[in-house]
């Protein structure tokens, strides 16, 4: 079944999580070590021994390594302080940090051909934007009391049109969590389907005779083309991601408009 | 039992669409919830410190060097504010010597040209008496000779010798004329 999975033309194939360990469980709670899991430790292990090793030297003169793992650093630094100020820095750094690089190392490990991407599971990317999304409700309630709910109140709005925009705010700040989660998942997961659907038209055509073969490299290009431009979403929705957490968790720290 | 987790497992070819497999999202929530706090100990007890550490180093590191370069260069601009006031004060103090040493000059030369005027005078005043002295004594010398020769003359056409008085008389009634 392991061999005949490997040469599936099913898109869907790839998303299905198999267990690679015998069951276990924590109590109730079943912590079966899957694909899933196999790639979710492989990229924080893999981007915990970078962050780390990169920075031994602790040159002042950075190496290579350690030019990309600073740069990383200023990055998400820079990206926090412009959108939740010099306060956001001190409380939600290291946790802005972690998701970019979890969410980072996930997509960039799921481009490989036959590995598993964790971000195209709803369940792991929904997760992680009620994390923020909670974060944002408790910090803000903690740090502003019943402030916090002035982020509902725009204020120099007329009265007649306020009890309309406060429905609105409402609606929109609940919906924060689906639309963080969902915009992901939903660009992982489509972009390795049609890579996937793509790919599966070369080796289809390809035995179609000879005219198949010269028309494969339609669907051979597209793929490389789509190939290229995965690698600019992989990067690109794990900063999204970081930088909508970055405005959010804004929204907590100062709540007025 | 591990064939039978296999076979269980959610998911086969005909399964629901696996993200939505509700079967497996324990075991992804709890890797999930595992490998997260992982990274993120990680990350702000080892890594984040280690690279804000290393930056917050080097940006001291060149605001000291900056600060050092300042201060060279304030003291640069120090020794040449020095060096230069130092070369007015010669020029300066060249020019006073200069001035005095010629003021000095012209003041000796003065004072010499006017000793030697003073003495030119002196031997001119002293010839001119001289020479005042001498015309004195040639004048006296010539009414003495003019008085013995009047008298002569007189002596002679009149036979009779007049009075040196009278001869004195009237020689120097002659010269006045």
């Amino acid at each position: 079944m392991k061999g005949e999975a490997l040469v599936s033309n099913d898109p869907i194939h790839q998303f299905h999580i198999n267990p690679i360990s015998e069951p276990i469980h924590f109590g109730a709670l079943d912590a079966t070590f899957t694909n899933a899991s196999l790639f979710m430790v492989a990229g924080v292990g893999l981007a915990s021994w970078f962050m780390v090793s990169a920075m031994k030297p602790g040159a002042l003169v950075p190496g290579r390594a350690q030019v990309i793992a600073e740069s990383a650093y200023n990055f998400i630094h820079g990206m926090v302080k412009d959108a939740a100020g010099e306060e956001g820095v001190k409380k939600f750094f290291p946790f802005v940090f972690t998701l970019f690089l979890f969410i980072f190392a996930a997509n960039m490990l799921g481009m490989f051909p036959y590995f598993f991407t964790p971000t195209s599971q709803i369940v792991i990317t929904a997760t992680m934007a009620l994390m923020v999304f909670f974060t944002v409700i408790v910090v803000g309630l903690t740090k502003n009391g019943l402030k916090f709910f002035k982020l509902f109140v725009p204020s120099g709005v007329p009265w007649y049109i306020l009890w309309f925009v406060v429905i609105i705010e409402i609606i929109s700040f609940f919906s924060r969590p689906l639309s963080h989660a969902v915009r992901l998942w939903a660009n992982i997961l489509a972009g390795h389907l049609v890579l996937k659907v793509f790919a599966g038209f070369v080796p289809m055509m390809a035995t179609a005779g000879i005219v198949g073969i010269v028309g494969s490299i339609l669907p051979l290009g597209m793929t490389v083309a789509l190939y290229a431009l995965e690698f600019l979403v992989a990067f690109l929705q794990a900063y999204v991601f970081a930088l909508l957490t970055c405005i959010y968790l804004n929204d907590a720290l100062h709540p007025g408009h | 039992m591990a064939t039978n987790a296999h076979t269980e497992v959610p998911g086969g070819p005909k399964g629901a669409f696996p993200p939505f497999n509700a079967a497996t999202f324990a075991s992804q929530l709890v890797w999930l919830a595992i490998t997260f706090v992982f990274l993120y100990v990680m990350m702000s007890k080892v890594a984040l410190p280690r690279v804000g550490g290393i930056i917050e180093a080097r940006a001291k590191r060149v605001a000291d060097d900056l600060a050092a370069a300042e201060k060279f260069r304030k003291e640069s601009d120090d020794a040449l504010a020095a060096y230069e006031k130092a070369l007015t004060d010669a020029r300066a103090r060249a020019q006073a010597i200069a001035g005095e040493t010629r003021d000095r000059q012209t003041a000796e030369s003065e004072a010499q040209r006017k000793r030697l005027e003073d003495g030119l005078n002196a031997r001119l005043a002293e010839a001119e008496k001289t020479i005042a002295a001498n015309k004195q004594a040639a004048m006296t010398n010539v009414s003495g000779i003019a008085v013995e020769t009047a008298k002569a003359i007189v002596t002679q056409l009149i036979g009779a010798a007049p009075t040196d008085k009278a001869a004195e008389a009237a020689v120097a009634d002659a010269l006045k004329r």
